[in-house]
């Protein structure tokens, strides 16, 4: 159904908080966050092995949970709401997704069991120095060398890379532009001529690095040049699936902002009886849950392979965009000055959602794209 | 006695319209013999007019009356809600006198609540009720009463003790509308229609067996008939359909229908029209300016987060789930959807949406949505008042302190006049 889960979907929910608020608690996310790996092994491993949530939506076949879009969102959710310090959206979301799409059986079956069980870590390289996560913008290059591909030309804001065992690389044949000539292909990690750099970022609980390829020699992923399609199908689950993150979040704030308005004494009231603070908080609540209405929705779409799921996934997108990051800002003033200190955890939130407000596409670009598809 | 089951109450209502429905009755007639068979109103008490029925039974009972083509008892204007509140505090007299013409549609009904100077404070109201030569006698204004121009009756809210806290010192009558003491003026909108009406009271007059529950106890009555216009007992909504057959029967009907329906015509266009939103750019070429579509974006976006957040709540609903906080938002996510609506309109429409009626875009249709949508914020409780019950009774906020409740009302500092 696409407006309530299952009974089962919401124990599953409530194991993935339990799991996060034991593993990922704001003492922790501070301390990840200012190591150069990022993310806590053990962690990763307990994960990725007692909870199988690094393969969660990788077919059985291929070592997997064989679970849909909605517990991948569930899980997700969950992981959004702790800030959860891991290379699970770069490795087990979007090069995993990448994988699945546009890599043929052998690709998969190859690939995808290590990276359910967690053992390897993947990152998906796409964007570049343009900032836009579509085919028509990828200007990096492969050219052909017997069985294998060499790549020239570099990448930006690739989540996750620094701690990849290989790097899932989106390139074009030379010579073509558009979506025609995109193929994938995977890189080690440690290959010659790839050269990575972390990034300084805003959200320091997500590593992005730059990565230049100087004659990289890749391996095709599935069929090269005619992947523009495996790439989109691929994005339209990461747009809801970030959607749904940033849900995780906005909910943790706004029950953040709410506990505090209940709290905080000033002129001899707390501040929640004020209108002014009740009508905001309303109006927050609103949002809030018009945005998860979205988000669900959308999971929905992407399990069923709904009609309209290139629609509701922009839709979902482009509403996660402006409620986490209104959210966020309005968390702020509500904590007043302590909510503007680093102490204060509002600002690894507020991080998360300016960063996550453009990752993928921002809110202008998606409802562009909803509107490109509803006309 | 044989077991009441749903297939024998629909094998019941069958056999029963088989013998009596006839479309060359009049409306009134028809009526009468509905209500007085208990089919009408199947959820009311034998005594009057039902058969005390389950929910479950009334539905199956009105399906086959809808499927054998037949019309059911009148629902039209604020009659329900008189019903309602007279079943629950009338006397045996009161249901004597006034349910069979409700029923029937002989008598309208109107709701005599609001005042000038009582919008959002209901309890505020200062139309004074005294009691002399054996009679009450009313005087103060009421506003925004729906079918006031053609009711036999009105549902009064009155002040009977000024000494008390407000809300102890109000009672509630019947009041018959056609009387020199009463006078019904249409009232105007910003949108030009006048869809309620004013009604003024000046030493109108109140037999005193007429009083709804006791003395100075009227706000629990007010409140009864308040939770069943929020359970949509009102019969605001289109009626039901008029073209079923071709009996004299329905003519009739679908004049009662036109009635009613008459003072809501603009109330599509209160809700924003999102419906209109696409087709209107591709009509006018603003579809290819992006900004237009971003706002376009926004309003749809909204639109479908409101359907999905209402299906939300219907299915933790039926799935037996605590209710969660989605299933208080739907009156604020209407305002914003309407507003975000109109903008989108505006900027859709250019120049043209500073014309109205046969200059307007759309026959005026434009114009009346930009004129209309300041109401979806006010009318039924304000965006203001929304926000205040979803953070009191959603998110537990604490109230207000208040300094209206405690003292006598006659020292309430009332509006500041000018």
């Amino acid at each position: 159904m696409r407006y309530s889960f299952t009974d089962e979907q919401q124990q599953f929910r409530e194991f993935v908080r339990k799991f996060m608020e034991a593993n990922s608690p704001a003492t922790e996310v501070r301390r990840l966050m200012e190591t150069d790996q990022g993310y806590d092994p053990e962690v990763w491993n307990n994960l990725s092995e007692s909870l199988g949530l690094a393969g969660i939506h990788i077919p059985e076949a291929y070592g997997g949970q064989g679970f849909g879009p909605v517990e991948l969102c569930i899980a997700v959710e969950e992981m959004g709401r702790s800030l959860l310090c891991g290379p699970y959206f770069g490795s087990s979301v979007l090069a995993t997704t990448a994988i699945l799409n546009a890599g043929s059986e052998d690709d998969k079956q190859r690939l995808l069991p290590d990276l359910a069980a967690g053992k390897k870590l993947a990152a998906l390289a796409l964007a570049e120095s343009s900032g836009e996560w579509d085919a028509a913008s990828i200007a990096l290059t492969a050219t052909e060398s017997g069985t294998d591909y060499i790549l020239n030309g570099a990448k930006n804001y690739v989540i996750d890379a620094h701690c990849a065992d290989f790097i899932v690389v989106v390139a074009r044949l030379a010579g073509t532009e558009g979506d025609a000539g995109i193929g994938f292909f995977t890189v080690e990690g440690d290959a010659a001529g790839l050269v990575k750099r972390s990034l300084q970022t805003i959200d320091e609980t997500r590593k992005l690095s730059a990565l230049e390829f100087e004659g990289v020699t890749a391996k095709p992923l599935g069929e090269v040049g005619n992947a523009a399609a495996a790439l989109q199908q691929s994005l339209v689950l990461s747009y809801i699936v970030l959607a749904n993150e940033m849900i995780g979040g906005a909910q943790m704030l706004f029950e953040s902002s709410l506990e505090y308005a209940k709290l905080r004494v000033q002129f001899g009231r707390t501040i929640g009886s004020f209108q002014s603070m009740k009508h905001k908080m309303a109006d927050l609540l609103l949002e809030v849950e018009s945005a998860k209405s979205t988000v669900y929705y959308a999971a929905e779409a992407a399990a069923e392979g709904s009609a309209d799921l290139n629609a509701v996934a922009s839709l979902a997108k482009a509403c996660a965009s402006d409620t986490f990051a209104h959210v966020a800002a309005e968390t702020i003033q509500i904590h007043g000055g302590v909510g503007f200190t680093w102490e204060n955890d509002t600002h690894l939130y507020f991080k998360r959602a300016k960063s996550s407000e453009v990752l993928l596409g921002g809110a202008e670009l998606h409802r562009e794209l909803f509107m490109q598809q509803s006309i | 006695m044989t077991e009441i089951t749903e297939e024998s109450i629909r094998e019941e209502v069958k056999a029963w319209l088989t013998d009596n429905w006839d479309d060359n009755l009049s409306l009134v007639e028809w009526r009468g013999k509905l209500a007085d068979s208990g089919w009408g109103v199947p959820a009311w008490p034998k005594e009057w007019f039902g058969k005390n029925l389950t929910a479950g039974l009334v539905n199956a009972v009105q399906e086959e009356i809808r499927n054998f083509g037949a019309i059911g008892t009148a629902t039209a204007g604020v009659r329900m809600l008189a019903a309602a509140t007279i079943l629950e505090h009338g006397t045996e007299a009161h249901k004597e006198k006034y349910l069979r013409g409700i029923l029937t549609g002989e008598d309208n009904w109107c709701q005599l609540f609001s005042e000038p100077g009582s919008g959002s404070d209901l309890a505020g109201l200062t139309t004074r009720a005294d009691f002399k030569d054996d009679q009450w006698i009313i005087n103060g204004q009421k506003v925004w009463t729906t079918s006031a121009h053609h009711a036999e009756y009105g549902l009064l809210l009155t002040r009977t003790d000024w000494d008390v806290p407000k809300h102890r010192g109000m009672t509630f009558f019947v009041i018959e509308i056609k009387q020199p003491g009463v006078e019904v003026r249409p009232l105007r909108q910003m949108n030009g229609h006048a869809s309620f009406n004013e009604v003024f009271m000046t030493d109108a007059v109140v037999a005193k067996d007429m009083m709804l529950g006791n003395l100075n106890q009227g706000w629990a009555v007010a409140m009864t008939t308040l939770a069943h216009e929020r359970r949509g007992a009102d019969g605001m909504r289109p009626q039901g359909s008029s073209d079923k057959g071709d009996g004299s029967i329905f003519a009739e009907l679908a004049e009662e229908v036109k009635t009613v329906q008459a003072p809501y015509k603009w109330y599509p266009q209160r809700a924003g029209r999102a419906d209109l939103l696409i087709e209107r750019a591709k009509a006018t070429g603003a579809i290819e300016n992006p900004v237009v579509r971003q706002e376009i974006a926004k309003a749809l976006t909204i639109n479908k987060a409101n359907q999905w957040t209402s299906r939300r709540a219907r299915e933790a609903q039926m799935l037996g789930r605590p209710q969660g906080p989605e299933g208080s938002l739907g009156k604020l996510a209407a305002s914003n959807l309407a507003r975000a609506c109109s903008k989108a309109h505006g900027v859709i429409t250019g120049a043209d949406a500073m014309l109205k009626s046969d200059d307007g875009a759309m026959d005026g249709l434009i114009a009346e949505i930009l004129l209309s949508v300041p109401a979806h914020s006010i009318a039924g409780g304000t965006d203001e008042i929304q926000r205040n019950i979803i953070s009191e009774r959603v998110l537990g906020m604490p109230k207000e302190p208040r300094t209206d409740i405690d003292g006598a009302f006659r020292d309430v500092p009332r509006n500041v006049a000018k």
